[in-house]
């Protein structure tokens, strides 16, 4: 299967242009969105919980869920040999069943990024790497676009960039945005991924203020969090972003993706997020183009599952390739 | 890719062991009522599914003696630490028996299984522990030093929601000290009487709790009987108002927990997402059967538009079907009497100029379905914005401001419950303050806590059920 990105430009994005004309506009915008009930915010995520995804819905899940993983390595460990057998994986994630799909992309440090290139040649999936000083994002915006540059140049097809938290959180959110439309640019055709750190946002209406800040300058995706803090992608978090991007494609035409990242390890989590994207955002939204997982723990579980199904009994976990 | 498609997902109807035939739960024993024998009937399928031998007057009057054999000898005189063993027992074991509970009430009323997993059994487990807590501490509950019981209570409860209706009524009779003669909805019968077998396991003493399956002449038998003490009702203002004149003069207590037509008040800051999860569980809840269901449905002009067509897209998500499915959102009507109601008055809206709106939504061949439907441009002079609906039928409203949302609101006969939505919480405590209802919930609905008192004003009745207010209804003091 190969991926597409809903692609954007943000030059249909000229209607917004006085939202976005400086700070105070931005910011009149961002905080004019309706706000974000905590209680009823979590209350309905864990109602989206208790579905009940059994038999064949389940198959379909869990053979979705893998094409929509981005596997990912982001260790200071992390080596040419790491990537490269990553990549195999990434490729034939059941080397015992051609049935299984491939995942929809591998996701590592730029300097990993030529390594995992030559490996997946011919193959399918994409290849994104975290730039712009990832995870922090604390370096000068100069620095930032090198890092993008580089990425890009060396052959990733997308880009995983942080949003400046500390900007977002004293209010100069024009900052924020002037900062990811300046690496989109940088970002040549590689898709964007946005990432909010939600876990250093905390609270619900932040989170859906920076998903809004984050579609208007461009970003592809938004996506929740490095993986480095926690918490990481939580049930109320996605919801607030799946609803972002609902209403933004409601507003603009435009569809855009999310992805979530860190904390997502067992297929029960993933099915549960796959319901959450159906009633929340719609089936549009269930496709790698729209919706990723970003784990590395997760396609194990999800292989053990399809086991399960297929054959009636778990294998244990040697029984699955270990990376 | 194909989409999503949710298997099914049904939970086993064997889990509720259903038995061919009951009868009725008098003085610690199960006999047959000298009654009619009624079958009752699974109203997603309209299959029936045991048969009752339902109790006559002469078995309220056995029944009615027990009760009081029991409150004179053991219950009234028993340490309130000793009742609490017994209500904490009761309250495991509900728990314990939640599963055949659960898909018991499923079948019986119709609901779908996910709610009376989640909601009605756990909390009529919560009842039952909540009480149990007060029963030896009545002394500090605010009703003077040394509060009595009253004697034997009779208590009519509805088919809404079978088993937690049970539990509201007989946990605080007997954390009191009262006695209980308790009449389950004639279409709704199996819960309390699997109750009375969890009771009968408690080894509760002989006549304590008797319940009695029956129609209506079953239900006046108990209000009329001279040797009840006290009358807690839950059910319609018509049967609330008849029951008012029958006990007039004699001298009982009564409680009444009657119908409703609460306003849910929209206003433009609120949080439009959980608002609509409000708006939904509002009026969806059940089926719509919730006396205190969010029936109409005030929005600020301002954000008009937004919410509905929120709401529009939030109901298309909404699954009906097979009760016992545990992705079913939406289950059966409970009878067709009640179905018919419905249809009636979705009608009247349609002849008086309101707009009718329902998703896409097959209903099944059998059984008795009505779609989760929306009218708007409803006029406060409308039927279905004045009449109790009871059904899964949602009337708009718009407002400017907050004075016109409270004085919509507050235009009804009723008043049991109403809803307010906004950021503002200066605008929560000033609507709060002004609503004419027993219960106000604020950016939520359709919260229920056993440790929350609940009830009306007007003609949605009194008496507060639930709580430390709850107590007061069974204490003299």
């Amino acid at each position: 299967m190969s991926i597409t990105l809903g692609s954007t430009t943000g030059d249909d994005l000229t209607q917004w242009a006085d939202v976005t004309r400086d700070n105070a506009s931005l910011r009149r915008f961002l905080h004019g969105l309706p706000g974000v009930d905590q209680v009823g915010a979590e209350a309905r995520a864990a109602a989206l919980g208790t579905r009940s995804i059994k038999t064949t819905a389940k198959a379909w899940a869990i053979d979705a869920a893998i094409s929509m993983v981005d596997l990912t390595t982001l260790e200071g460990s992390d080596t040419s040999g790491k990537v490269r057998s990553m990549c195999v994986r990434a490729m034939y994630p059941d080397p015992t069943d051609a049935a299984v799909p491939p995942v929809a992309a591998v996701c590592v440090y730029p300097d990993l990024v030529a390594t995992a290139v030559a490996a997946l040649r011919g193959s399918s999936v994409q290849i994104a790497s975290v730039a712009t000083a990832f995870p922090s994002g604390r370096a000068a915006l100069a620095t930032k676009l090198v890092d993008v540059g580089e990425a890009v140049s060396a052959g990733a097809t997308e880009i995983d960039m942080v949003i400046d938290r500390g900007a977002f959180l004293a209010g100069r959110y024009l900052d924020v945005y002037d900062e990811i439309v300046a690496v989109k640019a940088a970002s040549g055709t590689a898709h964007l991924k946005v990432i909010l750190e939600t876990g250093e946002l905390v609270t619900l209406d932040a989170v859906r203020r920076a998903s809004w800040l984050s579609l208007l300058a461009g970003g592809d995706f938004i996506k929740t969090s490095t993986g480095k803090i926690t918490p990481a992608a939580t049930p109320p978090f996605a919801l607030v972003m799946l609803q972002a991007v609902r209403d933004f494609a409601a507003r603009t035409g435009q569809l855009r993706g999310v992805k979530l990242a860190g904390g997502v390890r067992t297929s029960k989590d993933a099915i549960r997020y796959l319901v959450m994207v159906n009633e929340i955002a719609g089936e549009r939204w269930l496709t790698p183009d729209l919706f990723r997982f970003g784990a590395s723990a997760l396609l194990n579980d999800l292989l053990l599952q399809r086991h399960k199904l297929t054959t009636g009994a778990y294998d244990g976990a040697d029984y699955i390739a270990l990376d | 890719m194909p989409t999503f498609e949710y298997a099914p997902a049904p939970e086993s109807r064997d889990t509720a062991r259903l038995k061919p035939s009951y009868g009725i739960f008098v003085d610690g024993k199960f006999v047959d009522g000298h009654g009619a024998a009624v079958k009752t009937i699974n109203p997603a399928s309209e299959e029936p599914l045991a048969e009752i031998a339902e109790a006559s007057a002469e078995d309220v009057d056995i029944a009615v003696k027990a009760a009081r054999r029991a409150y004179d000898r053991t219950w009234s005189r028993m340490p309130g630490a000793e009742r609490a063993k017994y209500l904490f027992r009761i309250a495991r074991a509900i728990q314990e028996r939640g599963r055949e509970l659960a898909v018991l009430e499923s079948l019986d009323n119709g609901k779908p299984i996910k709610e009376s997993r989640d909601v009605d059994i756990p909390l009529a487990a919560a009842h039952f522990f909540y009480y149990a807590g007060w029963a030896d501490k009545l002394s500090y509950a605010g009703f003077g030093p040394d509060p009595q019981p009253i004697g034997v209570a009779g208590q009519v409860i509805p088919w809404n929601f079978p088993l937690l209706m049970a539990a509201w009524k007989i946990a605080p009779a007997l954390a009191t000290g009262n006695t209980v003669v308790l009449k389950p909805a004639e279409t709704t019968p199996l819960t309390a009487i699997t109750l009375a077998d969890i009771i009968a396991d408690c080894d509760l003493p002989p006549g304590v709790v008797n319940i009695l399956p029956g129609g209506p002449s079953v239900g006046q038998a108990i209000v009329d009987h001279p040797g009840v003490d006290k009358i807690a009702f839950t059910g319609s203002t018509g049967v609330g108002k008849m029951i008012q004149k029958s006990v007039a003069t004699s001298g009982k207590r009564v409680s009444l927990e009657l119908g409703g037509k609460a306003a849910n008040i929209i206003y433009d800051d609120a949080p439009i997402d959980q608002a609509v999860e409000g708006i939904v569980n509002g009026i969806f809840f059940n089926q719509g059967h919730v006396c205190c269901a969010g029936s109409r449905l005030l929005v600020q002009e301002s954000v008009y538009d937004d919410v509905i067509a929120a709401l529009h897209d939030r109901l298309a998500t909404l699954r009906l079907g097979d009760p016992l499915d545990k992705n079913t959102d939406i289950g059966a009507i409970n009878s067709a009497a009640q179905l018919a109601r419905i249809q009636e008055l979705a009608a009247s809206g349609d002849a008086e100029g309101a707009t009718r709106w329902s998703p896409e939504c097959p209903l099944p061949n059998k059984g008795f379905w009505f779609p989760p439907t929306i009218f708007t441009g409803v006029s406060q002079a409308n039927r279905i914005a004045r009449e109790e609906i009871f059904g899964p039928v949602l009337s708009v409203l718009s407002f400017r401001t907050p004075q016109e949302a409270v004085d919509k609101a507050n235009n009804t006969p009723y008043g049991l419950s109403a809803g307010v939505w906004t950021e503002k919480g200066s605008l929560i405590l000033w609507t709060a303050n002004r609503l004419r209802a027993g219960v106000v919930w604020a950016n939520t609905f359709n919260r229920f806590d056993p440790a929350s008192p609940f009830g009306g004003y007007k003609e949605s009745g009194f008496g507060r059920e639930g709580g430390r207010h709850g107590l007061e209804s069974y204490l003299a003091y």
